[in-house]
């Protein structure tokens, strides 16, 4: 179990001004597990993904990813380069495309760095020598494979601003796996999609699990998302972790109950409250 | 040391500097209203002074010129007045339709702008410099050294403080009048100040005329204190002023005139102790340096990037 | 006429209301800039009235106000345009008067004047209708879509088939641009001309680099045009290097200069970069002038040597001892058009190939990252993208191509001086580049035309020539704020055929 380890949180400390955003959060996330994140607005969630992924550079604290090549530490890489060199790609809250350029071309895009280094800082490319137009096959059979696996074939020569909502949020997911990261994190990747496409994009991540093998990291407001693909839920309120665990012990969790719902006396749920956050057995 | 001297060019500095701080406001509010850099301003500071100039050769000819204070306010109005409708008038042909459009296309629209506003004036008035006798003369010779008399000139008293009058008079508008509010909601967001019943067109004219009216009385001071204008003098004031808003750190309005007024003692010693030549090259640097230490100028907030 | 002006929404007195306030404005705007006139006597300034103009100014605006109207209210178009033409030709009254030598307005146009200008005006109006007509049909909004008549379908048709040909349009182009000298080869002012746009098209190429791809708002892109005129002339008269050494120098020196320039200043958000490039391009200005040992001030460089067939032949009348003839070399009659026609060849040239090194860029990653860059910063650094070293090299390569056309034009002058790298060269090549459709490298080479053909070919209108360039610089961007030519070319496809991806983008 513990050489399954692929992402260590210890001690991270965030604070702008006066306002701790995260205080003192632990966590261990693994390979092969999808391990999300939730809690209340505010909790401090997407934060913990800015420190992961270069944006913010954290107050104390220590991030240290296990990829293939042995432990490294994260909070000591320049923004840039966490992608680049560590193998971290995210998503965002606000979907961020390239929405000018085609759906193909964001996904060669996040290909950059290995054509960089095919294409000798563009200068074979330049020049049209082989060892760049293998590269770019390579690149763009990579691509196709994604635009596949999220079902955008066909959107191909869109431009990725004209994508309906939900194609938008798989676009991003395919991109940030065009990266070939080791761990992927997700900022509320079902926000604002209906039923059966949250429905899709569960099979989607358990198929990321499953066949790619890597880590990913959740932020996630749609409980029944949470509660059916992942593996390990963390609770974040006020920048604290409360909680940590399977789905089935977080949910039971008499302090996740009361961040959720306040500090009311009747541990009576709401019955559509208890209806998300049980398991729907129709859906399994 | 030679204090004399030393305060000498404090002195004109800080007229050169309140003179470009006026300018400088109409850059800010302007850009912390609708994010863009209105090119044409420096235009309009140079029909404020070619307003003055001609409202001025009115009243002599009118023969009221000997009444000093009569000819001044006039002056002082009538350029106001008839440079506000140049500055609603650009930004209703130029700016408005562009508004929410492409975001170069105003600028460029704005480059446009300047350009026909400079080449209107030359037309019109001429290429040649316009001369400009001294109205206000006179001073007080605050320090008298052995090779160097300290002079302090009733323009410049007069250029200081009707400047610091103009300041508070337009920080209290902003602060405590509804328009002032209506303003800061444009600023924040201007979708949901529209939403809200705020009449986004109207705050943003009046900003537009705000700047105008202050940059007009750059403009006459100008006139009124170097004695000659010419229909180039808009550019380089223009450029400077805008150096200034951004050193003062952009949509502050106390900084669009500390950042003037350090813009003007930075040339007037730059000037006075190393080369004249060399005072904008000074300039430019500092801002640079300014913008690479502190990119949000120094009165403004830092922006906390958005992820 | 009362039918024309009465509609459900606005009533007569709404109409007079409104046009009495433009009118209010009118005057208020023109009586004392246009109104009184400071004439310099020797013993001061005097006033001159031209009330003439206030009322022309204040004619104009009412009737160019009132065929806006007539628009606005859906009237008739014949009207409206009848009135935008009267209130067109009001301006142009009021702007047709010409200084003397003592600075007075006094006259009208001379006749002389007129009719030199009729066939000028006519072969102008036929290019720009050309400019406008491909504008028009490439673009995708802009026309009402509910009533598809014929000349719609019309004008979308030919909207494919130039979207889809845009290669063939450009190799059009090209071949028009190579010929060129065979049909004016006599005339001089017209290749003289043509060079001059070449120099504006290869200028917009580089700056479309900065601007169009990487999105960053250059206000002083001059700069290293002057850094690369000043290196091949400096070079050239010190060391006698010779213009085909130091052209790929003057390309290093230039992009070494946007290096030194780029690593400070390009963390800074777009409006900061722009004051800061302007900023940039003032200092390498002033400092022209005023090092008066190395560049010879206000004075500028003089007598700069023109460059020779590549090596091997002079271009000159007479030729020192031991130096081939460009006439001889060929066997031909010698005259001095061949060096124009040579220079004309070479900015062609060189212009080709920052377009080819653009495109192919294009399709590279670098440039693929230039435009992520543009769209997205935040994501660019998310998915890996070192978003300083691809702005920078997209500043490097700009300046690069600036510096090359800089050497160019010193070699083509034989002259320099600060005097032709100030701001409002800047501001230009960047209209250019915006007025063209950013990014797209055709519409550089139509606004080019507009922009520095137009102007040029009416020399004589001197002064107002800037005052038309100005206003036309503001039409044209109410006109189309994305400019003549505002498609983007995706860099690679996967199923469709670019034909279908058009038509698929209409549906």
């Amino acid at each position: 179990m513990t050489d399954n380890k692929l992402l260590e949180v210890e001690h991270l400390t965030m604070r702008f001004g006066g306002l701790v955003a995260i205080d003192d959060l632990s966590f261990t996330a693994r390979k092969r597990e999808i391990t999300a994140i939730i809690g209340p607005n505010g909790a401090g969630k997407t934060t913990v993904f800015n420190c992961l992924t270069g944006f913010y550079v954290p107050t104390e604290g220590r991030l240290t990813l296990s990829a293939n090549d042995g432990p490294r530490l994260l909070e000591r890489t320049e923004g840039f380069r966490i992608s680049r060199n560590n193998g971290v790609a995210r998503t965002f809250q606000n979907i961020r495309l390239f929405t000018g350029m085609t759906v193909l071309e964001n996904l060669v895009v996040a290909q950059h760095n290995r054509l960089m280094d095919a294409s000798l800082f563009s200068l074979a490319g330049l020049f049209n020598l082989k060892r760049y137009a293998n590269a770019e096959k390579e690149a763009l059979e990579r691509a196709k494979f994604w635009l596949n696996k999220t079902g955008l074939y066909e959107f191909a020569d869109w431009n990725a601003g004209n994508l309906p909502y939900g194609n938008q949020r798989r676009l991003e997911i395919a991109r940030a796996m065009c990266v070939e990261p080791s761990l992927l994190c997700l900022d509320e990747p079902a926000a604002g999609l209906n039923p059966r496409e949250s429905a899709e994009l569960n099979l989607l991540l358990q198929s990321i699990r499953d066949e790619q093998g890597i880590g990913l990291l959740l932020i996630e407001h749609d409980m029944s998302v949470v509660m059916q693909i992942s593996d390990h839920v963390i609770v974040l309120d006020y920048g604290k972790k409360i909680a940590d665990g399977n789905p089935e012990a977080v949910k039971n969790d008499p302090a996740v109950i009361r961040a959720y719902l306040g500090e009311e006396e009747d541990d009576e749920l709401p019955p559509e409250v208890a209806q998300d956050l049980h398991l729907d057995p129709k859906a399994q | 040391m030679d204090w004399a001297y030393f305060l000498q060019q404090l002195i004109n500095g800080l007229t050169l500097g309140a003179i470009y701080g006026l300018i400088a406001i109409g850059y800010t509010m302007v850009y912390g209203i609708i994010g863009m850099i209105n090119f044409a301003h420096g235009e309009i500071y140079m029909l404020g002074a070619f307003h003055s100039l001609i409202t001025f050769l009115i009243c002599q000819a009118a023969g009221i010129s000997g009444i000093l204070p009569l000819t001044l306010l006039l002056m002082l109005v009538v350029s106001m007045v008839m440079t506000s409708v140049y500055g609603w008038g650009v930004e209703r042909i130029a700016y408005r339709p562009l508004r929410g459009s492409f975001r170069l296309a105003a600028l460029i629209s704005a480059i446009g702008m300047s350009i026909f506003l400079q080449n209107f004036v030359q037309i019109a008035q001429g290429a040649r410099v316009k001369p400009m006798q001294p109205l206000i003369k006179g001073g007080i010779t605050l320090m008298e050294s052995p090779n160097f008399n300290v002079q302090l000139s009733y323009m410049q008293i007069v250029i200081i403080v009707l400047t610091f009058v103009l300041m508070v008079v337009f920080s209290t508008l902003i602060a405590k009048t509804s328009l002032g509010r209506a303003q800061r909601a444009c600023e924040q967001d201007r979708t949901m100040a529209g939403l809200l019943g705020i009449n986004v067109d109207r705050t943003i004219s009046t900003t537009f005329v705000m700047g105008a009216a202050l940059a007009s009385v750059a403009g006459m001071m100008v006139t009124l204190y170097y004695g000659v204008i010419d229909f180039y003098i808009g550019f380089l004031a223009g450029v400077k002023a805008f150096t200034a808003a951004v050193l003062g750190g952009i949509g502050s309005l106390p900084g669009a005139m500390l950042g003037g007024l350090l813009i003007g003692l930075i040339e007037s010693f730059w000037s006075g102790y190393l080369t004249i030549e060399y005072k904008d090259v000074a300039t430019f640097g500092i801002l640079v340096l300014v913008l690479i230490f502190r990119p949000w100028g120094l009165l403004g907030k830092p922006e906390v990037e958005k992820v | 006429m009362s039918s024309l002006l009465t509609s459900s929404r606005v009533t007569p007195v709404d109409i007079a209301k409104e046009l009495a306030f433009f009118a209010v404005l009118a005057v208020m705007m023109s009586i004392m800039i246009l109104g009184v006139e400071t004439v310099d006597r020797p013993t001061g300034l005097e006033l001159a009235l031209r009330w003439d103009l206030v009322l022309l100014a204040v004619c104009a605006t009412v009737v160019g106000r009132l065929g806006l109207i007539v628009r606005r209210e859906h009237l008739s178009r014949l009207l409206q345009a009848a009135l935008i033409v009267i209130s067109a030709l009001m301006v142009f009254e009021m702007f047709v008067r010409f200084r003397d030598l003592d600075d007075r307005w006094v006259s009208p146009v001379t006749f002389d004047m007129a009719t030199q200008s009729v066939g000028r005006a006519i072969f102008f109006i036929c290019l720009i209708a050309i400019v406008f007509a491909i504008a028009y049909f490439s673009s995708a909004k802009g026309r009402p879509t509910g009533d598809e008549d014929e000349s719609n379908k019309i004008s979308a048709r030919l909207q494919v088939a130039y979207r889809t040909n845009t290669k063939k349009v450009g190799m059009l182009g090209i071949a028009f641009f190579i010929i060129f000298p065979f049909i004016f080869g006599e005339n001089r002012s017209a290749i003289d001309l043509a060079t001059l746009v070449m120099i504006y098209i290869m200028l917009g190429w580089g700056l479309n680099i900065v601007v169009g791809l990487a999105g960053l708002l250059d206000l002083g892109y001059v700069a290293f045009y002057a850094v690369g005129a000043y290196s091949y002339a400096l070079l050239s008269q010190h060391f006698g290097l010779s213009f085909w050494l130091c052209l790929p120098m003057a390309g290093l020196f230039s992009a070494s200069f946007g290096i030194i320039l780029g690593f400070p200043v390009l963390r800074l958000r777009g409006d900061y970069l722009a004051i800061v490039t302007l900023g940039f391009g003032e200092i390498i200005r002033v400092i022209l002038i005023n090092w008066y040992d190395l560049t010879g001030g206000p004075d500028g460089i003089a007598s700069i040597e023109r460059p020779s067939f590549f090596g091997l032949a002079d271009f000159s009348r007479r030729v020192p001892e031991g130096v081939t003839r460009f006439s001889d070399l060929f066997g031909i009659e010698y005259s001095s058009m061949h060096r124009l026609i040579f220079l004309y060849y070479l900015i062609l040239i060189l212009a080709l190939v920052t377009n080819f090194v653009t495109m192919r860029l294009r399709k590279l990653p670098i440039g693929r990252a230039w435009e992520a860059l543009r769209e997205d910063e935040i994501a660019c650094r998310s998915l890996g993208i070192n978003p300083t070293n691809t702005k920078l090299s997209a500043f490097a390569i700009g300046a690069m191509f600036a510096g090359f056309a800089g050497a160019f034009f010193a070699t083509r002058q034989g002259f320099i001086s600060p005097e032709s790298f100030t701001f409002l060269e800047s501001a230009v090549i960047l209209a250019i580049v915006v007025m063209g459709g950013m990014g797209s490298q055709i519409g550089v080479v139509l606004a080019a035309i507009v922009m520095i053909g137009f102007p040029e070919m009416f020399r004589e209108l001197a002064e107002y020539r800037m005052l038309i360039f100005g206003a036309g610089m503001v039409a044209i961007m109410l006109w189309r704020p994305r400019g003549l030519l505002s498609f983007r070319d995706p860099t690679i496809l996967l199923n469709m055929s670019k034909k279908e991806k058009v038509a698929g983008e209409k549906s």
